[in-house]
């Protein structure tokens, strides 16, 4: 077929992509988006297959297929609470995809540089591309082709990285080897030195050391941040994903790559953004790992954490009108989130206004509470952002939070030395009572001790999350 | 260290500052307790009872003095009792520093310390040795005992065959410590119950407790009572006057007055006028728990009851607490046990008295020979501070020109940002041959649409934005595709690797969303 016809369906896609994600805006709107991201998808994906320059037809449809049928069962199977796992894993994929394309482009650059003028003529497709490239465009495209591995390659071991924290088989906690930044900032710039020495025509070694470096950025990176800064790190790995994706296509001299692999990147981008600001620290500061040095001795708290029972927490449920319930990781960990939305359910039954607070950076990844308490079937129309719900806490009987800290940690507004001081938190403690289901009284990621658990009006509901909850139940009548 | 306490001097002081209960937790903390025969006899606790837990009864005061290193007592103490201390004693009551001067004087010159608990300062980590507020807690509840006492009528209503009851009207000045006991004694006793005071902040405390707060029609800017560290302080002529008015308006109406305000170091105010006391009924009582200090009602006549010409009882006892002696015994004890809890951190027995503590340093009044009374502010305010203003209303100008100067600001820096993105677009231009340009238009541009679109997206839509940006990221594998026609062996394993990893992702991330968004419901 001719190449227009192929143009001309990139352009397509390319508006159904920014379409699917412009739908997002709403929920209905959203369920429609899908069908425009896949549509534009196969679009794409039709029009390249018989477009110029690809081959084995066949053996490419079977192997979608086959990964289609993989990637099927993987999302029917996943678990909503572990959702960030999967889209963490889904990023690596991608992270590769891009590094082996890479890597392709330089081959085959190699390989027709090999060849002499006949030759090049009888080529077609990509390979055709390359010949006719000018030596000034191919040092550029060297420099996409290697800007694409780089990228993939951080995102391939990062995202592994935060898949395997997320999953919980690598150690949440910041781990750093000796040397810390230091280190990463020996690896980037041997990275650059590497780059410098391929464009002078080194030969694919550099490219190979360079990738290795690359790949050990990504680990190190992602191995030093700990997991509850696991939202800026997941949406960070997303837009990495991206601009790998518009590198390669640069390298490809492919429009459809860099305006899809553009969207992903911005998306991501502005996603971290959010995510960062809703814990009021930069971007840099949380990617170097940590939290910064105190400016001075933290406030001390004072009173002490009284606990409650199941009972207590019932009686004054039963005699609130009105709930806000501000979920955190904890519930997710626990599996909470059925037993929290029938809790919801039977008090919406008796008339009572009950609410979600979402604080942006609840759980571990961005929306994440979202989703699981859709999951469990809670209308969308009571879970409120930290902004739309904030000045309502002084007017609510009872605020009950499940499995979050930092989030709802006054400090943050009261002492100024505290490390999250100037976080935007919800202010649930401006409620008539609150109520911390809570395993064990020990601080959250962040170290830092509450006062909210010291509050005259907190009662501590120690245990389980769901058990907890399991537990409060039949008692609301 | 050996604990001791004697028996009160004070004439008519029935309480007690041990209890055999508070001295074995006192033994816990590695301290010996004494006590001075017969001092536990008027509030119930026999010297049997003290040996049985532990505690060396001694025959005189003089002795118990001589043997104790720490004086635990309830009242002030007398001269003949600051006498007696020696060096490097400590000595824990009320004191009321302020108007016991030379007393304090004397106890410094001896090289005593004293820690006065009516100096406790009112922070919360401080609540549990706030012997005032215990105190104060019991004066209110007896108050409202000894009103029903004096009255001749039930507090609740009852319609029972011998006919109706109405309910008696209680109204409580003042919503301290004191003041929110007697609420809560007298709304369970079934009376109808208002209280007024003059921090409107503790409105929601006094609705809490089941009585209903007493607004006035009175537009001041209130103090903070967090500033005064929450008690109430000296109101303005026109405040008073609006007070007044409305309590005049309640008089005829109202069955029981229990008034309980104070201010710190001064006479109490007076709030309810002699015309307001010719106003009552018959047969109506008022407590003036304020007697102490001259009394909220001038013709309270302090530690005896009186009755009016017009038949009001006015009640003016000034020994609440000694009353109830029992109670207000373990009460205190407690609150003494607290402060020596503190006292001996280590548990040991050993007293550390630490100055830099909050708690210690603002109760001791004398130390090594030297007055240390009035304490520093404590470092911690802990009553919560009343709402900060909101910010005030602009004016439309300064609307105007705020919106003018962030327009302003924002033409700026948008302007900045193309300029600087202009400049450097024209600079990779200068060098970059035009197939590279055309792309990276291309690509500019969608990062725009990008940025553009994505702040559209609804926060509660995070996770699917990124399920499904991750499932068109894979749009890589038309790189991938490409390349699989090529001619060598290692670029058609590595594209097919690619391919089926995006493969993967692709059918991954579209029905993950899908399966996602179609969870959300509306309700």
């Amino acid at each position: 077929m001719e190449f227009g016809f192929t143009t001309a369906a990139y352009v397509v896609a390319a508006v159904l992509f920014i379409l699917s994600l412009g739908g997002l805006s709403g929920q209905e709107s959203a369920k429609r988006a899908v069908w425009y991201g896949i549509v534009g998808m196969a679009l794409a994906v039709f029009a390249t297959l018989i477009g110029p320059g690809s081959g084995f037809w066949l053996a490419s449809v079977v192997l979608i297929a086959l990964g289609g049928a993989i990637g099927y069962q993987l999302a029917n199977r996943v678990q909503m609470t572990q959702m960030p796992e999967l889209v963490a894993a889904m990023h690596s994929l991608v992270g590769l995809a891009a590094v082996f394309v890479g890597f392709n482009a330089d081959i085959e650059l190699g390989r027709v540089l090999a060849m002499d003028d006949t030759a090049r003529k009888s080529l077609e497709g990509f390979a055709a591309l390359l010949a006719k490239k000018s030596s000034v465009e191919i040092g550029i495209l060297r420099v996409e082709a290697s800007l694409g591995i780089w990228i993939g390659a951080v995102t391939f071991t990062g995202s592994v990285v935060a898949y395997g924290k997320l999953a919980g088989k690598v150690n949440s906690a910041a781990v750093k080897l000796p040397g810390g930044h230091f280190l990463n900032a020996a690896a980037a710039a041997g990275s650059v030195i590497l780059l410098l020495m391929y464009l002078g025509g080194s030969g694919s070694w550099t490219l190979i050391g360079l990738t290795i470096l690359a790949l050990f950025i990504g680990y190190h990176l992602i191995m030093g941040i700990g997991g509850a800064d696991m939202p800026v790190v997941v949406s960070m790995l997303n837009s990495y994903s991206g601009w790998a994706a518009a590198a390669i296509g640069f390298s490809l001299g492919n429009d459809l790559l860099i305006v899809v692999g553009a969207l992903v990147g911005s998306s991501g981008a502005i996603l971290s953004y959010i995510m960062c600001k809703a814990m009021n620290r930069s971007f840099v500061s949380v990617i170097l790992g940590g939290f910064g040095g105190t400016s001075g001795p933290a406030m001390e708290v004072e009173g002490e954490q009284i606990a409650i029972e199941a009972e207590g927490v019932a009686t004054a449920l039963n005699e609130a009108d009105s709930v806000i319930i501000i979920p955190g990781y904890g519930m997710a960990v626990a599996q909470a989130q059925a037993g929290v939305a029938e809790l919801v359910r039977k008090l919406r039954a008796q008339g009572k206004n009950v609410r979600f607070a979402i604080h942006p950076v609840a759980g571990r990844l961005p929306g994440h509470m979202n989703v699981l308490l859709a999951e469990a079937k809670v209308p969308y129309d009571i879970v409120m952002e930290m902004d739309e719900i904030n000045d309502d806490f002084p007017n609510t009987d009872v605020a009950i939070v499940i499995g979050s800290n930092d989030i709802v940690n006054p400090a943050a507004q009261e002492d100024p030395n505290s490390p999250i001081a100037g976080m935007p938190v919800l202010e649930c403690w401006k409620a008539k009572q609150v109520f911390v289901s809570k395993r064990g009284q020990g601080t959250g990621y962040s170290g830092i001790e509450n006062p909210l658990f010291f509050k005259e009006n907190t009662r501590m509901f120690y245990g389980d999350a769901k058990a907890s909850i399991d537990k409060l139940l039949p008692m609301i009548d | 260290m050996k604990i001791g306490t004697p028996k009160e001097v004070f004439e008519g002081e029935a309480r007690v500052a041990m209890t055999p209960e508070s001295a074995l937790q006192l033994q816990k903390l590695g301290h010996e307790c004494v006590i001075e025969t017969g001092a536990g006899a008027k509030a119930g606790f026999t010297d049997a009872a003290y040996e049985e837990a532990g505690v060396e009864v001694v025959k005189t005061g003089a002795a118990l003095f001589k043997a104790a290193d720490i004086v635990a007592k309830v009242r002030p103490p007398s001269e003949a009792e600051v006498k007696r201390l020696k060096k490097g004693q400590t000595l824990i009551s009320f004191f009321y520093p302020a108007a016991n001067e030379e007393l304090m004087q004397q106890a410094a010159a001896k090289g005593a310390t004293v820690i006065a608990m009516d100096m406790v300062p009112r922070i919360s980590r401080a609540q549990k040795m706030d012997a005032l507020s215990s105190m104060a807690n019991i004066a209110g509840y007896r108050a409202v005992i000894e009103a029903g006492n004096n009255y001749g009528r039930f507090f609740t209503g009852q319609i029972t065959a011998a006919g109706k009851v109405p309910p008696a009207k209680v109204l409580i000045v003042g919503a301290g410590v004191a003041g929110l006991a007697a609420i809560g004694a007298s709304t369970s006793l079934g009376a109808i119950t208002y209280a007024f005071d003059v921090r409107p902040e503790v409105a929601e405390q006094v609705e809490s407790m089941g009585a209903e707060f007493v607004y006035l029609d009175f537009e001041e800017e209130q103090q903070d009572g967090a500033a005064t560290g929450g008690y109430a302080s000296v109101s303005s002529p026109e405040f008073r006057e609006a007070q007044l008015a409305k309590f005049r308006e309640l008089a005829p109406d109202v069955d029981i007055v229990i008034t309980t305000a104070l201010i710190p170091n001064r006479e109490a105010p007076e709030l309810w006028t002699e015309d307001m006391v010719a106003s009552m009924k018959r047969g109506s009582v008022i407590v003036d728990l304020a007697a102490e200090k001259g009394g909220n009602c001038k013709l309270t006549v302090m530690d005896e009851k009186i009755v009016t010409d017009n038949g009001v009882t006015i009640i003016g006892y000034t020994d609440f607490p000694s009353r109830m002696a029992s109670q207000s015994s373990s009460l205190y004890a407690t609150n003494i046990r607290h402060m020596m809890t503190d006292l001996t951190p280590e548990k040991d027995g050993v007293v550390n008295h630490n100055m830099e503590d909050d708690v210690i340093r603002g109760a001791t009044i004398t130390h090594d020979k030297e007055v240390t009374f009035p304490p520093p502010p404590p470092k911690v305010a802990a009553i919560a501070a009343q709402k900060k203003p909101e910010v005030k209303e602009l004016t439309p100008e300064e609307k105007r020109a705020q919106e003018v100067a962030a327009f302003k600001a924002q033409t700026k820096q948008q302007v900045t940002l193309l300029a600087v993105g202009g400049a450097l677009l024209l600079s990779v231009g200068l060098v970059a041959p035009a197939s590279f340009m055309q792309h990276f238009i291309v690509f500019v541009l969608a990062v725009f649409v990008g940025f553009q679109v994505i702040w559209g997206v609804a926060h509660s839509l995070h996770t699917p934005l990124m399920a499904v940006t991750n499932a068109i990221s894979s749009i890589i594998i038309l790189g991938a595709l490409m390349q699989i026609g090529s001619g060598s062996w290692l670029v058609i394993l590595l594209a097919a690797l690619s391919v089926f990893m995006a493969g993967i992702n692709i059918f991954g991330g579209f029905l993950v969303t899908r399966r996602m968004l179609a969870m959300f419901q509306k309700s």
